[in-house]
């Protein structure tokens, strides 16, 4: 099928194409230099187009969520609709279930998310999720930031085990890449601890968080991965925390970006995921402030460095993480109904519902450090925009969120009319930021940034060659201002005119009018397969031992991956 | 128990095969396969060697419909189904029960056809851990996977649960002697309590029983909560058991390293139900604040936290979900099996891998009595004298492969390892030409014209001016 997107207003930071009005082609799957006379044409004259969005960060798959789904009944009735001809009902708000997750996705115009956080050990849990959830195209991120075997190796400084170990769990756990939550501290949960500040240590394993951190960057750079580490640090949420922070970006300074082709699109070395969390000065909650200047300062210092946000948006939502003795300490704060899901030498998970309310001081200070960081930031290609969903929100909350950035007015009304509680000013420097961002820096931060910091070879951009996922969004951005339309931003930004997802219309006005299954996103590093059969040879005594299932039963078996991309990451 | 010699005539094993029995799924069976039949089975217990080794026992082998005398009578595989397309294409409540004893891949042409045509899914969760998940959606969920209790549990506790029967393995594999990374000498660097009324086998392996009355299970979980909080008891026994034996059970528990509730039918169907896993799960709660400890329910079918965890991430919700308005609902005492059964609702029953017939009370039995019956399912049981139609199906992770959940949550793939029966088909064969056909028979039933959003959810739409 062939397609022409005639004279629409093309925001595509990857191509530096700023609001110029011109045509796109679409040739089958595929963004195309040109297309034949048969080609369709679609009208988008006075509308934005824009690569489809990209989710840098976010939890939509996995026995998390659905840990939440089957405790929080009263979520899942919050967003039922009825089914219609194309789409099966929906439900579930904080934690959709995983069709209404891809149709909502769709609708805003999205066509990639990035699935943060999937234990090893129950995979094929997320695969078997991803493959349900259709529409948008998946890339779960592997976690090994308390992984026992990782912990070993870094301690005794062994990287290029490391690394082979990391090559072989991608291709066993069908996963994209390194994600790292709360370094040793999911392990100390294992006994009801936690560990605070950097350079703690894991109880038993002699190793800290420094020194695993840095291994597994190290090792990930080895490899040459198309994405970088993924880091969520530690003491998340706690009154103080910027400079554990900071440290621990600064702690991987001094490691070189690998010169291999997958590593090549991305500048970074280290993703810091929901960086409001850590961005918090102050020593309790009584007299915490905003540390997103300092933050922000460091990663204005620092290009090696990415982020997104993770901004709270006030909604009743679910919080889940990796991070579980911070999720116990939340239940020992708010009362709310608490889970937990330790997992066998790999991590462990907390769960517990969250109202962010505007009138309350925390959850006010959180909003108002979200936005500080984006505002901050001067680089939009090293801030993306997330609610780390659904810990700060739902993700159905962006268009509310750009409608925020875009909007300085609409900001100081919610701090000067007490819609929001007076710590949003007094505590930090929100009210004092007149800065707003433009159609070109939302394409920034939704789509381009996020793409590039994953290191996608196929999306992210409108270039010829990629992947036809586009977004048309109905308003004129030559005689509109959204500085004095907010809620009009919200609305455009919540329907797509058109979201097309490899070169197929699944939502026109609003409303989805087709559905596909997703592809799962994987990496295969290639010419490291004697290492990898050394380690694992090494490690399988233990595995037998310790593990409570068959080597044979661990590995995601290709009958549990939906359509999947391999992304080929060539020999060392 | 005589002694048995090994087998030796075999032709072949298949090594790392999954039970398709308990919530255990033990994944590390070996198959020693002779033309085409498992004629022993390494490392399972008893219960799971057996279910393997005598699938052929009360099999059904043939497709078979109910003839107008009341006789089921054998037929060929299209009038079956067709028969039985008929009956849920002309019902208007059909109700889809069991799933826990097939895969995830079954339910889901399950799933599928249940929301065309309108229907009620729900699954063994309803007469057993129903209470627990109902518990768990007030109180939280603490819980862990397998290997976390082999690798660091110290204290293990089971409450109304006797698993030395009903899931034999689990003390061996996980919980009690196994030796764990942090546990190296196995039974002896554990502490095991059992409280049950009954003294059973389990309690006969444990260091402490507690034996409190029966019904006794939420005052006594009562007590240990007021007393880890530090209170001190006013009575001199509580539930049967004297004050001094529950504060040194609670100095056992709140000293523990890691510890583990494991709990059983013994406590969701006692007395109080969902209130005892409330108060149980809050107990966990509470230890967390000095200790380390988590629960798990023991889940009794192979599959039956699959399907739970299946409908959470398909729908939303565990089971007991009802899709008669062209949108899910679900509501705890209306939308479950045993209660529309009773009320009479169901026009059109079918039964997936399960037997209401043995488990169902009398009344709601009596109404499957009254209407059409679809049974799928691999051997004959009461439920088969209810069914007007009969489907077999295959013998998951022996004659055909599918996912399972663990009763921890870690999904299994269970491989096929023999041909099943000639005459019989797979279960998600059987559920995909069930849809096909009522599809082709009736038209999908309350559709919206139109998307309309959930108001809550406040997503405003475009408006286009005109
Ligand atoms: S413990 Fe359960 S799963 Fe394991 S072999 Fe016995 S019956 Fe099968
Ligand atoms: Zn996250």
């Amino acid at each position: 099928m062939e397609y022409i997107l005639k004279n629409g207003i093309v925001y595509d930071p990857q191509n530096e194409i700023n609001g110029e009005t011109m045509d796109i082609f679409i040739k089958d799957d595929q963004i195309a230099e040109s297309v034949s006379d048969d080609a369709k044409v679609i009208d988008v004259s006075n509308k934005i187009v824009m690569p489809a969005g990209v989710d840098v960060h976010a939890h939509v798959a996995g026995p998390k969520l659905v840990l939440g789904r089957l405790y929080r009944p009263e979520d899942s009735r919050m967003g039922v609709s009825q089914k219609t001809k194309i789409e099966r009902a929906e439900a579930g708000f904080s934690i959709p279930c995983c069709p209404t997750t891809g149709y909502r996705y769709s609708r805003m115009g999205y066509g990639t998310v990035c699935e943060a956080a999937m234990p090893p050990l129950e995979a094929k849990h997320t695969h078997e999720e991803i493959a349900t959830i259709p529409n948008i195209d998946i890339n779960p991120v592997t976690l090994f930031g308390n992984n026992w075997f990782c912990m070993e190796y870094a301690r005794e400084g062994r990287i290029e085990e490391m690394a082979a170990y990391i090559a072989a769990m991608l291709r066993v756990s069908k996963g994209y890449g390194v994600k790292i939550v709360n370094p040793c501290g999911s392990e100390a949960w294992g006994w009801g601890q936690n560990v605070h500040g950097y350079d703690d240590k894991a109880p038993y394993f002699d190793v800290t968080s420094r020194q695993l951190v840095v291994a597994l960057a190290k090792a990930n750079e080895m490899l040459g991965l198309p994405h970088s580490i993924h880091i969520h640090p530690n003491d998340l949420g706690h009154p103080g925390n910027y400079p554990t922070t900071v440290e621990t970006l600064k702690s991987i300074k001094e490691i070189k970006k690998s010169t291999k082709k997958a590593a090549k699109i991305r500048d970074q070395t280290v993703h810091n995921t929901h960086l409001q969390f850590h961005a918090y000065d102050g020593t309790s909650w009584k007299d915490a402030s905003s540390g997103a200047d300092k933050v922000a300062d460091f990663i204005n210092h620092n290009d090696y460095v990415t982020g997104d946000v993770g901004q709270v948006t006030f909604d009743e939502t679910t919080t889940m993480t990796a991070d579980a003795p911070m999720e116990y300490d939340l239940f020992q704060i708010s009362g709310l109904k608490w889970a937990n899901k330790d997992i066998e030498c790999e991590t462990a998970a907390g769960i517990i519902p969250c109202i962010y309310s505007p009138k309350t001081p925390v959850g006010t200070l959180q909003w108002a450090i979200g936005l500080e960081l984006f505002l901050l930031v001067d680089n939009p290609w090293q801030i993306c925009m997330s609610t780390d969903h659904p810990n700060a929100g739902p993700f159905i909350r962006y268009p509310r969120i750009i409608s925020w950035l875009m909007s300085a007015p609409r900001r100081m009304e919610m701090i000067e009319n007490g819609e929001v509680h007076k710590w949003s000013h007094k505590r930090t420097g929100l009210a004092g930021l007149d800065r707003e961002y433009d159609f070109y820096e939302i394409a920034t931060i939704t789509r381009a940034a996020p793409a590039k910091i994953h290191g996608f070879p196929d999306r992210g951009a409108l270039t010829p060659g990629y992947k036809a996922d586009i977004a048309v969004y109905d308003v004129n951005p030559n005689d509109f201002d959204p500085s004095r339309n907010p809620e009009m931003v919200e609305r455009i930004f919540t329907s797509a005119a058109y979201t097309i997802k490899d070169g197929q219309i699944l939502v026109k006005d609003g409303d989805l009018v087709a559905t596909k299954p997703s592809h799962v996103i994987w990496t295969d590093v290639k010419g490291w397969e004697r290492e990898e059969a050394q380690v694992l040879n090494e490690m399988m005594p233990f595995f037998t031992q310790y593990y409570s299932v068959k080597w044979e039963n661990y590995q995601v078996h290709d009958h549990f991956l939906s359509n999947p991309i391999k992304v080929e990451v060539p020999a060392k | 128990m005589s002694y048995e010699p090994p087998v030796t005539d075999y032709d072949y094993i298949v090594e790392n095969c999954t039970c398709a029995f308990c919530g255990c799924n033990c994944d590390d069976l070996d198959f020693l396969v002779k033309d085409n039949h498992v004629v022993a089975v390494r490392h399972a217990c008893r219960l799971g060697a057996s279910k393997v080794m005598e699938d052929l026992d009360q099999r059904l082998m043939v497709p078979m419909v109910r003839n107008e005398e009341g006789v089921l009578t054998e037929t060929d595989w299209d009038t079956a189904l067709d028969t039985a397309a008929e009956y849920i294409a002309n019902s208007i409540r059909p109700v889809f029960y069991g799933w826990s004893e097939t895969s995830t891949e079954c339910m889901k042409e399950g799933l599928e056809l249940g929301e065309y045509i309108g229907a009620v899914l729900d699954n063994q969760a309803t007469i057993c851990h129903g209470p627990s998940l109902q518990a768990m959606q007030n109180a939280g969920y603490p819980i862990q996977t397998l290997g976390e209790v082999k690798n660091r549990a110290d204290v293990v506790v089971y409450s109304g649960s006797n698993a030395m029967n009903s899931h034999p393995r689990h003390l061996a594999r996980w919980a009690v002697y196994p030796r764990g990374y942090f546990r190296q000498r196995g039974r002896f660097d554990r502490t095991v309590v059992t409280m049950d009324p009954k003294f059973s086998d389990t309690a006969k392996c444990s260091d402490m029983w507690i034996g409190f009355e029966q019904n006794g299970d939420y005052g006594f979980y009562n007590a240990i909560r007021a007393v880890i909080k530090g209170k001190k008891l006013q009575s001199e026994s509580v539930s049967g058991i004297p004050a001094e034996d529950i504060y040194e059970l609670v100095d056992v528990m709140k000293n523990a390293e890691f510890g583990v509730l494991f709990f059983g039918l013994g406590l969701t169907h006692t007395l109080g139900k969902q209130r005892n896993i409330d108060i149980a799960i809050k107990m966990v709660q509470d230890l967390n604040a000095m200790s380390k400890w988590g629960l798990t329910p023991m889940r009794g079918h192979f599959n039956v936290n699959g399907f739970n965890i299946f409908m959470a991430f398909e729908t939303g919700w565990a089971f007991g979900v009802d899709f008669c308005r062209g949108w899910g609902r679900y509501m705890l005492g209306e939308t479950n099996t045993i209660d529309l059964l009773v009320r009479k609702e169901p026009d059109c029953f079918m039964v997936v891998a399960a037997d209401p017939g043995a488990h169902f009370p009398n009344g709601a039995n009596q109404h499957l009595a009254d209407i059409p019956v679809i049974q799928v399912d691999i051997h004959w049981g009461p439920s088969t004298e209810l069914a007007d139609v009969v489907l077999p199906g295959s013998f998951i992770s022996v004659e055909c492969a599918g996912t399972s959940y663990r009763m921890d949550g870690v999904p299994i793939y269970m491989k096929k390892a023999i041909d099943k029966p000639e005459t019989c088909r797979d279960d998600e064969w059987i559920i995909r030409e069930l849809k096909e056909r009522v599809m082709k028979l009736r038209e999908e039933t309350n559709v919206a014209e139109k998307y309309v959003p959930n108001p809550i959810m406040d997503l405003k739409r475009l408006e286009k001016e005109e």
